[in-house]
């Protein structure tokens, strides 16, 4: 019993990091139905940032993510003005190879020796690890840290989505495009905004990621990023509340199957979850059916 | 009946000056083994991108799992070769068919629930597959010990050759042509174009669909077993998610639903990514993977339609707009 609560623990902590990442994803998907697969590379950029910010620079924690942030943030902004919004009236899957494009290009150009390099780095803890015993069950700092900044994260982005000018203009362009537009919300400066935000959450998500498994690699975003997308899509695409329950399952089921059966099932165990909601509930857990015009 | 006899001979002539010529080319020497290998790597790229031409240019299914079928085939078409077939041609084509008949069998059982899905969902679905097979593969070795698992497949005999490459190539591009401009085809495409006009005409969108998917990945089936015998050794590596997104830039590429464009796009495809590595100066290979992308982005944003657009080559141009 205590294995199992110790398990959940740890399953909350790997759900947690997913959610930052689920977040930017189901977002994005949520306004221009775009797979951003360049998304889970933006999240090892911020854990990058937060590799050197901390390892060469030493910085405070509080300035490691906001570091984190504003280079994820202007990253994303980038990517989407370049490469994105030239082809926002063409054919969708120009925009998801361009994207896998971008996802390439971010992945080879840092592991090239003159970048980031190749190898795998250790990260340096930024505050020495504490462990309390709680009924039996270990819990870190780290966990404590990857509780109180996710949950502030939310709060925040519940903030913006809900009580910000911005906020409204992002419900509008993701419930219609055409009309948002026509009733004079700038359908860019949202969709700029939107790739940004969800950037922010990702960079803070690769810090974290860092800090709790303290190794990075320039291709580290590939398999929690296509996991978050996943988490996003079984939590049903375009919410948000999904996008953190389906990342929490996510976590959930993994760590349970790494526990109880063996870590090399790990990466499959995620998409038969998710095969069999989309079969009971294609639109993911807590998605609305869409109503289809003919 | 004539006619028949007529084309029957001009598919036989193309075939022999093909694959003739290249086996003389190699064999005095003007090309050496090492390129006649990545001729007939793209060869065997061709006929499973031909095969997700069929599933996604024609049919409209987003799948972002094909790989996985491409696998399938090639662990079957191995095992059978490695535990009864030994050097035998004859078990090898039996082998091969059998691998698109794996692939073909496990679509079907994939089909049946995962066609129900629309757009991105089905892709997100085959993709997830995609993984699972992955998994699969890695962990082979606990149910049978002749597929390796993770250490990978080895003690395949190298049994693929221009001959079959050609011959298969070629037996794909005419399947697909009179397929496409056949009524299954004009069904297929209509589910395409749109799904609800075409329930509306009376075409059962599920059958075709089916029809679509299966057709595909038995190509992919084929493809993978001419794969294994190329190599001589399977790692479940060289089907993960990055091969399917390969086959899908091939794909996108030549243009959707256009068979030409496909065929050039697989050759154009392997032979830049081998070319780069004989033109890059030795210790900037890796910069391959920065110009690729880059390229690629370059392209869409160029001709967010494909290379090719919709024209053909005359051969594979329907008898409608000849």
């Amino acid at each position: 019993m205590e294995y199992f609560a110790q398990q959940v623990i740890n399953g909350l902590q790997l759900g947690f990091v997913y959610a930052l990442i689920a977040l930017g994803y189901t977002m994005v998907y949520g306004i221009v139905r775009l797979i951003n697969f360049a998304h889970g590379d933006v999240f090892m950029i911020g854990a990058f940032i937060g590799f050197y910010t901390i390892e060469r620079y030493h910085l405070p924690l509080a300035l490691v993510f906001l570091s984190a942030v504003a280079g994820c943030t202007v990253l994303a902004v980038l990517i989407e003005q370049l490469a994105y919004r030239p082809l926002r009236h063409a054919p969708k899957i120009a925009s998801l190879i361009t994207a896998i494009g971008v996802s390439l290009f971010l992945e080879y150009f840092t592991s090239l020796r003159q970048v980031f390099g190749p190898n795998f780095y250790s990260f340096p803890r930024p505050f020495p690890v504490v462990i309390w015993e709680v009924g039996g069950i270990l819990v870190t700092n780290i966990q404590a840290v990857i509780l109180v900044v996710t949950v502030l994260c939310l709060l925040f982005l519940q903030f913006i989505v809900f009580r910000t000018k911005m906020g409204r203009g992002m419900r509008a362009v993701s419930y219609d495009y055409v009309t948002a537009g026509l009733m004079g919300v700038n359908v860019n400066r949202v969709i700029s905004f939107t790739f940004g935000l969800g950037a922010a959450l990702a960079g803070v998500g690769g810090v974290l990621y860092g800090i709790a498994y303290p190794q990075v690699n320039t291709f580290m975003g590939f398999m929690p990023g296509l996991k978050a997308f996943t988490a996003a899509v079984l939590g049903g695409i375009g919410n948000i509340p999904g996008a953190v329950l389906g990342a929490l399952i996510m976590g959930q089921s993994e760590t349970m199957v790494s526990a109880y059966l063996s870590s090399t099932y790990r990466d499959g165990i995620a998409f038969v979850i998710l095969i069999l909601v989309l079969l009971w509930k294609p639109t993911g857990i807590l998605g609305a059916p869409r109503a289809e015009k003919v | 009946m004539a006619e028949s006899l007529r084309n029957l001979a001009r598919i036989l002539a193309a075939y022999a000056l093909l694959a003739g010529s290249i086996v003389l080319l190699a064999a005095t020497g003007v090309v050496n083994p090492y390129w006649v290998q990545i001729l007939e790597l793209a060869c065997v790229v061709a006929i499973s991108a031909q095969g997700l031409n069929v599933i996604y240019g024609y049919t409209g299914l987003f799948s972002l799992g094909h790989a996985a079928f491409l696998g399938i085939g090639a662990y079957t078409a191995a095992y059978l070769m490695k535990t009864v077939g030994g050097q035998s041609q004859v078990l090898f084509f039996t082998a091969l068919l059998a691998g698109g008949g794996a692939a073909a069998v496990i679509a079907c059982l994939i089909g049946l629930p995962a066609l129900r899905l629309t757009s991105d969902y089905l892709g997100i679905a085959t993709l997830g597959f995609g993984i699972i097979m992955k998994v699969v593969f890695d962990n082979a070795d606990s149910f049978l010990p002749e597929l390796g698992g993770a250490r990978g497949m080895t003690g395949i005999t190298k049994m693929t050759t221009v001959p079959w490459v050609v011959f298969f190539l070629l037996v794909s591009l005419l399947i697909v042509r009179n397929t496409i401009h056949s009524s299954y085809g004009r069904a297929i495409i209509s589910i395409r174009e749109d799904e609800i006009a075409a329930e509306t005409m009376g075409i059962d969108t599920f059958r075709y669909k089916m029809v679509g998917f299966v057709m595909g990945c038995a190509f992919a089936g084929v493809a993978g077993g001419l794969y294994a015998h190329l190599y001589a050794f399977l790692h479940p590596s060289n089907f993960d998610f990055f091969k399917s997104i390969d086959i899908l830039v091939i794909v996108v590429l030549g243009g959707l639903g256009n068979m030409s464009g496909v065929l050039v796009a697989s050759f154009g495809w392997i032979f830049l990514l081998e070319g780069l590595r004989v033109v890059l100066p030795p210790g900037y290979v890796e910069l391959r993977w920065v110009l690729i992308p880059v390229l690629l982005i370059v392209t869409m944003l160029l001709r967010p339609q494909g290379l090719f657009g919709t024209r053909e080559f005359p051969f594979l141009r329907g008898r409608l707009y000849r």
